[in-house]
């Protein structure tokens, strides 16, 4: 519990002082609606059914970009060989960064998501269904991300070759969250999708750490 | 005779084609002083990766049986935080509890002033450098395994380092040190022998 609340609180004071990087994702998701907005004809013509995937990429993406550089610092500067050394134990450690690292990207854009709906003409009705499955689907998206960050991290490129690496992980998570999302619109019983999501969240909560701290440990060997 | 603190056998290691080091032997015991020495690229980071458990070697085995701190050349020291912030992480990730006070009076010992309350990313290489000096006396671990702690040191501070160094093996700790710099005090101003073996200061010389 330490070693979670350590980090988490650690990297949560970084992205306050470093508010410009932190709230990268959130103005990638934000103007990333207002131009899709625009683009479609304004909140009146819309996306229609659409909106909700359109949102659950959105949200997908900005996540991607967020996680992509969760260790690079941490990587440049030397805390993270001293996370690996003694952080005990490392799987709260690691648990505790990406919590901190979903709660500057997956959760304000959680919160954001039933005004993007909005601005993308989507029946305010599927609201809660989205963010639900945001809820259940966005850790998840970070959690997997982090095991291509994590890989990637020694050799100081992320980017393409992460998107890459962690884009057939992310296709179930995208394709029952906006599933869900859809049915929930056309008053369908999205019971089924929801489950899988949370299976998903569930199974990455519990694996994901360990896979992200071998693959740390490997970036170390240099 | 006393346990070894960390013991390594038979370390090899060979990087891109160049072997740094074959069937090192290495015991580190209570009250020891190793210095690693040897010319740049010669393996001395690589050896203390190795005992610190986060490069694998080619060939041999580590075996620590007693807590240790690693300070590498990137000393782990974020630079968006204050070196109080820096060192109140460090304490959570080696699991210590830390107040207020303690922090200030490891700030003292280091000799940093008013700097504590700035990013370290406001700080010149030197005063990182104490910041992450006062992460040894805090942490109080049995072993120290610190990469060139000299780097960026004025004269006071290099005085300061190896006063610590003393005080740490006087209590009963160990060091293991890749430097250029003799980082002993003399003789006549070392502590008392700890134990029945009179602690060893060593040159471990790596390189051709």
């Amino acid at each position: 519990m330490t070693a979670f609340l350590g980090l988490f609180q650690r990297d949560l004071l970084v992205a306050l002082r470093r508010p410009t990087d932190a709230a990268n994702p959130l103005v990638f998701f934000v103007l990333a609606v207002l131009l899709l907005g625009v683009g479609a004809g304004g909140a009146e013509r819309g996306l229609g059914d659409s909106a909700a995937g359109a949102v659950w990429v959105l949200a997908l993406f900005a996540n991607l970009l967020a996680v992509e550089g969760v260790f690079r610092r941490d990587f440049d500067d030397g805390s993270l060989e001293q996370l690996l050394i003694h952080a005990r134990p490392r799987f709260a450690a690691v648990l505790g960064k990406l919590a901190a690292n979903w709660s500057c990207a997956g959760l304000p854009v959680l919160v954001l998501s039933p005004l993007a709906l909005f601005v993308l003409g989507h029946s305010t009705a599927g609201a809660g269904m989205t963010m639900l499955t945001l809820l259940l689907g966005t850790p998840t998206l970070t959690l997997l991300g982090a095991i291509g960050a994590a890989l990637t991290a020694g050799t100081g490129r992320g980017g393409l070759l992460l998107a890459a690496l962690v884009m057939p992980f992310y296709l179930p998570v995208l394709i029952f969250g906006a599933g869900a999302s859809t049915a929930a619109v056309d008053g369908q019983d999205a019971a089924f999708e929801l489950l899988f999501l949370g299976a998903l969240l569930t199974g990455s909560i519990t694996a994901a750490p360990f896979a992200v701290g071998k693959a740390l440990a490997i970036s170390q060997e240099y | 005779m006393s346990q070894p603190l960390i013991n390594a056998d038979g370390l090899t290691c060979v990087v891109a084609d160049q072997r740094l080091f074959s069937a090192l032997d290495l015991a580190v015991l209570p009250g020891d002083l190793v210095e690693v020495r040897g010319p740049n690229g010669c393996g001395k980071s690589t050896l203390l990766r190795c005992l610190a458990g986060l490069y694998h070697p080619g060939a041999g085995r580590v075996e620590r049986s007693a807590s240790f701190t690693y300070l590498g050349h990137r000393a782990g020291l974020s630079a968006d935080l204050t070196p109080i912030e820096n060192l109140r992480w460090f304490a959570a990730i080696d699991g210590i509890r830390v107040d207020a006070a303690m922090l200030a009076k490891a700030m003292d010992q280091v000799g940093l002033g008013a700097a504590r309350f700035d990013r370290c990313g406001m700080l010149s290489a030197g005063q990182q450098r104490r910041a992450a000096l006062a992460r040894l006396l805090v942490g109080r671990a049995d072993v120290w395994l610190l990469d060139e702690p000299l780097t960026a040191l004025d004269d006071a501070g290099c005085a300061l380092t190896r006063g610590f160094l003393d005080e740490h093996r006087a209590r009963g700790g160990a060091a293991v040190c890749a430097t250029h710099r003799a980082l002993a005090l003399p003789r006549s101003a070392q502590a008392e022998p700890h134990g029945e073996r009179l602690p060893q200061t060593r040159v471990v010389a790596l390189g051709p």
